[in-house]
């Protein structure tokens, strides 16, 4: 025989106006195992609490039901309750009489008869809970962060400052990621470098920092406190200890190729660094076009680097390494506009993208600052801006706002303004600008710098001599215009990174339709995913600008060194377990367990007659477990269970509900 | 198309109601009893959301919590089709938002059968609705529980798999 | 390869010129055409801008015809096979849409048949290749501006079969003739047909555009697939010119012409006569004919 309170709340009127509290209580009088019942008028209020925790004591309870709000409100309020009182925290259920039912039934007496079946549901339950333990686990003290452009390294230096190690994993030779292509940065018109090669030395120097660029992540094992991760640094054939960055290597390398940082508007060698105020300042060698590696001969770098640094031989290393807490910031790509045959992108050399701009426009940039359209150097008098390519066009498969084009359209408008006294000609669908001094600088940008913003699209853009007429329409005097160009610039969307989809399978992370990795909630947990441990941080989550980038990965950061900071996690008990008296071995549940939890063991028993003998059985790892529960249907002999949701649980439950 | 009408058609069986209806008149007063289970992260969600939203719906359904649509046991359907239910609702997060990643995936193939199964017993299988209604669907939850509350009591009392009368 | 062959009202009054070069390419590449039998207008270019649901009937009734002969269709016209493709587009997930169709034109409307522009069919099925086997009298020297029009590739999600921006199926055409193309930027715009009578001033301002975009890009001669265009740029060129105090002089040819011509057909057998601007004179000085 149990000993199980009830306790109806009132909620004040929310329950007690709509259910008749005295109806539950003097039912919930005769449930089975039921020997006392109470009523609060806000049971989780502290004298609310208080009188649970007395009437355990007084009534020597050993088994709780709290009949108000909804479990995912105040589950956990009222299990601190109850261990407060010296009762194991799960010996407690909640009916849920307020969300479930006073709040969505006008009537009050089928609310009360709906009310007094979910206080019956709680108290059969209930009446099947056990003690349960929760177990605690070690937390590795280091933070692993993915992308090494401004997300990844503010988290980098966060997470450092606070005295945790961290490495920081970059695929590309060089941290500093978009933000070091870009020339000035709005509201402000800071220059991008002057801002971030600061960070990014402060995170090379920094003891608590190790940077591993041109290396990937190949493998995620574990859980949270406890990531065991697999990188591949990939073959520099640099010695690393040995080059001093002089960059006598790359200045002799033969071999002429299009810069990728340059988005193919400049040239870099074989042998090369990406930028000159590339962190790490070593160059790696790109084996698919070095000469020597096609052909066998060459060796130019070799034969001049004065440190000997040169090492052809040198192969990928897989490192493995353990983590307690992933931060992600990989990132975004720029999209590429050649969907639009009507703007002509890749048909017309004068046809730029928004990120290419900023390229032209850089001083270390293949012009060195210079504005030059790409077709013949011209310094170009009227340029045409279109706003929203890719963004917002559901034919285009790009539904969203990519939240930065309207900004860095007004901020490419005025560059052109100051600098070579362009007239920038604007489309647009809309001007966004909600962020602190925004606004203003749009205003600046038609203001002061003359912009000329035309509400609408463009339809087609067409080579006229040497020209690039731009056909369009102003919306807002409904006529047809047509600007002649020397220039024209695509405001391209931000889509998410090619590999998107591979990292968070790896991670075990989910992502939306566009590929941008998905928060554990959209308003309240903006960081963290649904796997516990790992963070996110920057526009691999979504398009942002810099602030709103840097401001994640702050708090990214923080939620890492709340994590790190822990000596031991505690871990939920409500796990599968196995009845291996039961138990076949036919380990159906091992492939349905989406976190590998379960796997056989053997196990020896003795059998009639005295023989021992040896069978597989399943064994569940309590620490990867979720407890989700797919692996109980599997389960042909009902061996499988999970705690607190149990077969006998639920059957209870559903006769209760239907007495 | 809900996931039972899919079923259904899946099955080459007629969409239209189901032949072995209740014999007998309903009795005076009879109410449909639905139970439902919902998963704590979509469907439980959505339901409470329906609660602060007070999107009202006929108190009929009587919700039962488990973790995910994947720890539903179709044993825990036919156990409530035993003890009188009149209805079964089966909720959980919508195809690829499931917070265990994969469980509504088991529940949908699970569901097909089960509901299969359910009219090899004898029961109409419009008596058992699978639906995803994700945490921020309060109102497609009201609606599911109306239109099921008003399906079940065209069809009467599920008399059946009753083991008491 | 046979197709259920679409005339249209125009090839069989203002284009037969047209009709009759369409005939000839296709015998000389063993495309075997069966006219439809008692085939109706398709409707543009007016139906479907007054009602929808006839500008959809017209051309189903023609497509069913297609369906009892078991045929793919072609249309030599372009605003033809775009109400074709567009009632086929529009039917094609929509059964209730079909069945009222159906009702309509009182058969039975299945959409099992496709809907080919003659130039897709020249172009793509056949392909370049074959044509240039055939080639007798290289249209060598000459210099085209292959122009497609309005409703020959777009909407893409209706034609699909060339780039809506930048097709190139005539041009790998008039290349393997012998012929040299020029890249240019009008090749898709409107010519503004189908207000050919009652906006002259519109005409003439795309008119004038079209050809001078071509005229720019060094154009001997605009090259077409649709008896819309070449009307409009051919017959509105004297307006065109008059209007905008400017000489053209550029002669607007059907691709057939060019490809009759170019497999030895007689010169004369080609209804050059029958054109507004005279191309005869331009071939002479080509010594292609």
């Amino acid at each position: 025989m149990r000993r199980v309170g009830v306790f109806v709340c009132w909620c004040g009127s929310n329950i007690a106006g709509m259910v008749d509290i005295e109806q539950v209580k003097a039912a919930a009088a005769k449930m089975p195992n039921v020997v006392y019942v109470e009523d609060n008028k806000y049971t989780c209020s502290e004298p609310g609490q208080a009188a649970i925790q007395k009437a355990i004591k007084e009534q020597n309870l050993d088994r709780v039901v709290v009949a108000a709000c909804s479990p995912r409100m105040h589950e956990n309020t009222f299990r601190r309750t109850v261990s407060g009182a010296g009762l194991n925290a799960y010996l407690l259920e909640i009916a849920n009489i307020r969300e479930h039912c006073s709040w969505v039934h006008p009537d009050k007496a089928a609310g009360t008869k709906k009310a007094v079946d979910l206080v019956r549901r709680a108290v059969y339950k209930v009446a099947k809970n056990v003690p349960l333990q929760r177990a605690s686990i070690d937390v590795t003290k280091k933070a692993l962060v993915i992308g090494g452009g401004i997300a990844g390294i503010q988290a980098a230096l966060d997470i450092a400052d606070a005295g945790q190690p961290v490495v920081i994993v970059e695929k590309t030779p060089s941290i500093g990621g978009h933000m070091a292509q870009l020339d000035k940065t709005f509201p402000t018109l800071d220059c991008s470098a002057c801002i971030l090669t600061p960070k990014m030395v402060d995170a090379a120097q920094n003891q608590n920092i190790t940077l591993m660029t041109w290396s990937e992540v190949e493998k995620v094992e574990g859980y949270i406190g406890n990531f065991t991760v697999t990188i591949r640094k990939k073959a520099r054939h640099i010695d690393t200890t040995k080059c001093t960055g002089c960059g006598i290597c790359w200045s002799k390398c033969p071999a002429k190729l299009p810069s990728e940082f340059d988005l193919g508007l400049g040239q870099r060698k074989a042998i090369y660094v990406p930028f000159p105020q590339a962190i790490p300042n070593k160059p790696v060698i790109d084996e698919k076009n070095c000469i020597y590696f096609k052909t066998g001969k060459c060796k130019a770098c070799q034969i001049f680097c004065p440190a000997g640094a040169i090492a052809f031989d040198q192969k990928d290393e897989l490192i493995e390494e353990k983590f307690g807490a992933i931060i992600v910031a990989t990132g975004y790509e720029q999209w590429d506009p050649s969907p639009y045959g009507e703007y002509g992108y890749g048909r017309y050399k004068d046809v730029i993208t928004g990120l290419e701009f900023e390229r032209l426009v850089n001083a270390s940039g293949p012009t060195e600052g210079k504005i030059k359209r790409p077709s013949d150097g011209k310094i170009p008098k009227d340029v045409v801006i279109i706003q929203c390519v890719g963004s917002r066009d559901e034919a285009k498969g790009i539904p969203y706002c990519s939240k930065t084009c309207c900004m860095y359209s007004a901020k490419h408008a005025i560059l052109l303004d100051e600098k070579i006294h362009a007239h920038p000609y604007v489309f647009y669908m809309d001007v966004r600008t909600p962020g602190k001094g925004y606004e203003e600088f749009y205003k600046r940008a038609t203001e002061e710098h003359h912009a000329t913003y035309i509400r609408g699209r463009v339809s087609k853009v067409y080579q006229k001599g040497d020209k690039l007429v731009c056909l369009g329409e102003d919306t807002l005097l409904g006529k047809k215009v047509a600007v002649e160009a020397d220039m024209v610039i695509l405001a391209s969307a931000m889509v998410h990174q090619p590999a998107a989809s591979k990292l968070a399978q790896t991670l075990g992370i989910s992502y939306d339709q566009n590929h941008f990795y998905t928060e554990a909630h959209a308003k309240l947990r903006p960081v963290e995913t649904n796997t516990a441990g790992i963070f996110l941080a920057g526009a691999c989550q979504g398009p942002k600008d810099i602030p709103e980038t840097v401001a994640q990965a702050s708090a990214a950061a923080s939620k890492a060194i709340g994590l790190l900071s822990k000596a031991k996690l505690e871990t939920e008990p409500l796990v599968a377990q196995v009845n291996e008296g039961i138990c076949s071995g036919c380990l159906w549940c091992k492939p349905i367990c989406p976190y590998k939890a379960i796997d056989g063991k053997v196990i020896k028993e003795r059998i009639a007659g005295g023989k021992t003998i040896e069978r597989t059985v399943a064994s569940v790892n309590a620490s990867l477990c979720q407890g989700c529960g797919a692996c109980t249907v599997a389960c042909r002999t009902g061996a499988m269970n999970v705690l607190g949701f149990t077969n006998e649980h639920i059957l209870a439950e559903v006769d209760a509900l239907c007495l | 198309m809900s996931v039972n009408e899919k079923a259904a058609q899946a099955a080459g069986a007629a969409t239209g109601p189901s032949t072995v209806a209740a014999a007998t008149p309903a009795p005076e007063g009879w109410e449909p009893k639905i139970i439902g289970f919902a998963c704590n992260w979509c469907t439980y969600a959505g339901a409470d959301l329906a609660g602060t939203s007070r999107i009202q719906y006929p108190p009929n359904i009587r919700v039962i919590r488990v973790p995910c649509s994947g720890r539903i046991n179709p044993q825990f359907v036919v156990r409530a089709f035993q003890r009188g239910a009149d209805g079964v609702l089966v909720a959980g997060c919508h195809p690829g938002d499931c917070h265990y990643s994969t469980g509504n995936y088991f529940a949908r193939r699970r569901y097909l059968l089960a509901t299969r199964f359910i009219e090899y017993l004898g029961v109409e299988p419009e008596r058992l609705e699978v639906r995803w209604i994700s945490g921020s669907e309060g109102q497609k939850f009201a609606d599911t529980v109306r239109e099921l509350t008003e399906k079940i009591r065209a069809l009467g009392p599920q008399r059946r798999l009753r083991e008491t009368l | 390869m046979k197709y259920a062959y679409y005339p249209g009202c125009s090839l069989h009054s203002t284009a037969t010129e047209y009709e009759e070069t369409t005939r000839t390419v296709c015998a000389t590449l063993g495309v075997e055409l069966a006219e439809i039998p008692d085939w109706n207008c398709c409707g543009a270019t007016s139906a479907h801008a007054t009602n929808h649901l006839l500008s959809l009937a017209l051309p189903a009734r023609d497509l069913a015809k297609a369906e009892q002969m078991g045929l793919d269709v072609v249309a030599p016209c372009a605003a033809c096979y775009n109400r074709m493709a567009q009632t086929i587009h529009e039917t094609k997930d929509n059964e209730v849409l079909r069945h009222k169709v159906s009702q309509v034109i009182g058969a039975e409307y299945q959409g099992t048949v496709k809907a080919k522009s003659l130039l897709e069919v020249l172009a793509a099925d056949i392909g370049p290749k074959v044509v240039e086997a055939k080639v007798q009298k290289p249209l060598k020297g000459l210099k085209v501006a292959a122009y497609y029009g309005c409703l020959l590739v777009r909407p893409p999600a209706v034609t699909g079969w060339d780039d809506a921006e930048n097709p190139q199926s005539m041009e790998r055409l008039m290349t393997a003739l012998g012929a040299e193309t020029v890249d240019w930027s009008h090749k898709t715009e409107c010519c503004g047909a189908s207000l050919t009578i009652s906006r002259t001033d519109i005409v003439a301002k795309l008119t004038h555009d079209i050809l001078d975009a071509a005229k720019a890009a060094g154009a001997d001669a605009i090259v077409c697939a649709c008896p819309m265009c070449q009307a409009n740029l051919d017959g509105r060129q004297g307006l065109v010119e008059k209007t905008y105090k400017t000489q053209y002089h550029l002669p607007v040819f059907y691709f057939t012409q060019l490809m009759s011509l170019a497999f030895g057909k007689e010169p004369y057998k080609l209804g050059f006569a029958r054109h507004s601007i005279d191309p005869r004179e331009l071939l002479h000085s080509k010594e292609i004919a």
